[in-house]
């Protein structure tokens, strides 16, 4: 047996942002096990100072691409929160609308592209467009249909134009969102009982690892809950947004940009899994046959199966879309103009489930509605402490096997989380001083 | 003739770029069909010691970064500039309007010795660039126009007005006019005017056309009562570095 290991991988492919990760193992005891996260960081915190209300959300929805939509939503709560904004349920219907969109492309776009290659042993997606062409197009498909859900009602998918504090600079059309629903009911709902057809195959070598954990998500009593909650976790129970900064406890450590978290243990999971782990309850049919279908069981503590908790939320976002756009027609569209004249200066926060788990803002503004203080928590950040216990736990179970082995155990296991590296060194963490 | 070899890299900035690039689904398999991706960690294993095309994204804001950037210029031919971060320094360079020791002890407190930083630059401020593709995210029919060019062997155009010209082409009603900020009058078109067309100000992504008035700008700003300090911090959100030394 190899008592002597020593893996480095630099900036680990598949997935966004720059990390490394570092394993040493001397005469059987291990002395490193770490994900390093060496993303340059922004500092945010000089760009959003002093600047104004309608300004915040263009700026930190620019903290990710992938990302954008979730940072936007999240911080336009938390700007309306902290200035008294109302918004009418017609915009909190388009927001989760919207949230479903983004959710769906960035869950197939994970299971498609970065993960789905290590299950067919190729390097990237690029060899399967020649083995597996009908795959791609599938997920192609897939993808361009959540996206046009982003460009239709957010202007677009990638750093949206429309969603505003208060509400929207413009209303989707009824042509528009009938179009989306048609192609939601006839094309998306066949590739996604494909999909989960196609995961099935590859749902057997998905590896078996446990390791149980905190697991942190929103929760509601009327939804499955993404656009908003209260904080529940598997330890702590249900707890209020407003107390999230101990539910988070941020802390430096050297070897990553990102700063790392933890509530009641070492560390805590957030993300798909998390979601399934506490709100499986809340899934519609379509999205529980799937998860049966792929072997997903409640309180799962395999990371692994933090891919199949994605692609089976999946399922729920593309059949709620249907039911959200159905019921803004029975409503009738409003042309509605955005409520921007604050009732209060204060301080705010907003709590969304963007797909690699829950994201917190919060703004302080100064009575001229300008940014006084701001603070990000990002999803990815508080899984990085998580990420490194996994890793302590699985190397000692997989020290027997060949190096190269253990070396894409560990890729995979990073890349199951769908870290955002981009997201997670935001550097956003700051009371400005005077 | 062989397909150009094509790597895509990333420094600091969002990936939303990138992201754009795997967002042309009706696209993408037939751009695969005319050049090689041989580089591009986002989305595959593996590296490479030459390419024909180099599509770089973000901004350089680490000594790391400067290294990196010199090493795929070596190996390129061509490089192109994608997105506002690497073209004009982004959002990313609104943090060199503050003394850098004071932006990182904000951040770190006494340990930001541990993160080495610099002022944010577009590529251009370090290596020869010769295309770009603006926009914050970079602009998709822009990024068609400029691949689709350098595979005919072209250089691609680079439009030079201002997006008012495509806002008044689109019929839109003049965002000035409804009383909002609006950047478009020095900022370099190309996008459609997407913002104005969805009820949005145009808040200056893609750059500033070559010759911008921007005191004729601030003056219609001023007119439509916005404070002088706004529409000079709107004009810096994508445009710090191109804004140093000019006079206010």
């Amino acid at each position: 047996m190899s008592t002597d290991l020593d893996i480095k991988v630099h900036h680990l492919t598949r997935v966004e942002g720059h990390g490394n990760i570092v394993v040493n193992m001397k005469q059987g005891v291990l002395e490193k096990a770490r994900l390093e996260i060496v993303e340059a960081p922004r500092y945010f915190e000089a760009m959003l100072k002093g600047r104004s209300f309608h300004e915040a959300a263009i700026i930190t929805s620019r903290i990710c691409g992938i990302c954008s939509l979730g940072h936007q939503i999240t911080s336009l709560k938390a700007t309306e929160q902290a200035l008294g904004l109302e918004v009418s349920e017609q915009t909190v219907l388009l927001r989760k609308l919207l949230i479903h969109g983004a959710t769906l492309q960035s869950n197939v776009l994970h299971a498609y592209f970065l993960a789905a290659p290590d299950f067919l042993g190729v390097g990237s997606v690029f060899p399967l467009v020649g083995s597996h062409p009908e795959i791609v197009k599938r997920a192609l498909r897939m993808k361009r249909l959540a996206n046009d859900i982003g460009d239709v009602v957010s202007g677009r998918a990638v750093h949206p134009i429309t969603p505003v504090p208060g509400g929207f600079t413009r209303i989707p059309t009824e042509k528009e969102l009938l179009e989306i629903r048609r192609r939601l009911i006839e094309d998306m709902v066949p590739d996604y009982l494909a999909t989960v057809d196609t995961l099935q195959a590859l749902a057997e070598a998905i590896p078996d690892f446990t390791r149980e954990t905190e697991y942190i998500s929103l929760r509601s009593d009327h939804d499955y809950a993404l656009y908003d909650g209260d904080i529940c976790s598997t330890d702590a129970g249900r707890v209020d947004t407003a107390d999230y900064l101990g539910m988070t406890n941020e802390f430096i450590v050297p070897h990553s940009t990102s700063k790392h978290c933890k509530v009641s243990r070492s560390s805590y999971m957030v993300g798909a899994l998390a979601r399934w782990n506490n709100n499986h309850d809340k899934l519609c049919d379509t999205a529980l046959n799937a998860a049966g279908a792929l072997g997903l069981e409640p309180n799962c503590h395999n990371p692994y199966m933090n891919t199949i908790a994605q692609v089976v939320e999946a399922g729920h976002c593309a059949m709620d879309s249907v039911a959200i756009i159905d019921r803004l027609l029975d409503d009738g569209l409003k042309n509605e103009r955005p409520n921007q004249e604050p009732t209060r200066y204060g301080t705010g926060i907003g709590a969304t489930e963007v797909p690699r788990g829950v994201l917190y803002h919060e703004y302080t503004y100064d009575r001229q509605g300008r940014v006084a203080a701001a603070n990000c928590i990002i999803p990815t950040g508080q899984n990085l402490a998580n990420i490194d216990d996994d890793m302590k736990a699985l190397v000692p179970e997989i020290i027997d096997r060949s190096k190269q082995d253990i070396t894409l155990m560990l890729e995979m296991l990073v890349r199951a989380y769908d870290p955002c590296i981009s997201c997670s060194v935001h550097m956003l963490d700051v009371q400005f001083k005077e | 003739m062989a397909k150009p070899r094509v790597g895509i890299f990333d420094f600091t900035g969002c990936e939303g770029c990138e992201l754009n690039q795997l967002n042309f689904e009706d696209q993408l398999l037939d751009i695969l069909g005319h050049v090689d991706i041989v580089e591009w960690r986002e989305a595959m294993d593996g590296q490479v010691d030459e390419l024909d095309i180099a599509f770089v994204e973000g901004s350089l804001s680490t000594p790391e970064c400067i290294t990196r950037i010199h090493e795929i210029r070596r190996k390129s031919k061509v490089l192109v500039a994608l997105g506002a971060c690497a073209v004009q320094g982004g959002v990313n360079a609104m943090k060199n309007t503050r003394p850098i020791e004071e932006v990182r002890e904000e951040v770190y407190g006494d340990q930001k010795y541990l993160f080495p930083t610099l002022p944010a630059l577009p590529l251009s401020a370090v290596v020869k660039v010769d295309f770009a593709v603006r926009g914050c995210p970079m602009t998709q029919i822009e990024f068609l126009k400029v691949f689709t060019s350098l595979v005919m062997g072209k250089a691609p155009i680079e439009p030079d007005s201002a997006v008012c010209v495509e806002c008044k082409l689109k019929e839109n009603e003049c965002v000035v006019d409804k009383g909002m900020i609006c950047l478009g009058p020095i900022t370099r078109m190309g996008c459609g005017a997407r913002c104005p067309t969805f009820g949005q100000y145009c808040n200056g992504c893609r750059g500033l056309v070559s010759a911008p008035n921007i005191e004729g700008m601030q003056e219609i700003l001023v007119e439509k009562g916005l404070a002088m300090d706004e529409a000079w911090k709107r004009l810096q959100l994508y445009n710090a570095n191109q804004l140093e030394g000019v006079q206010r």
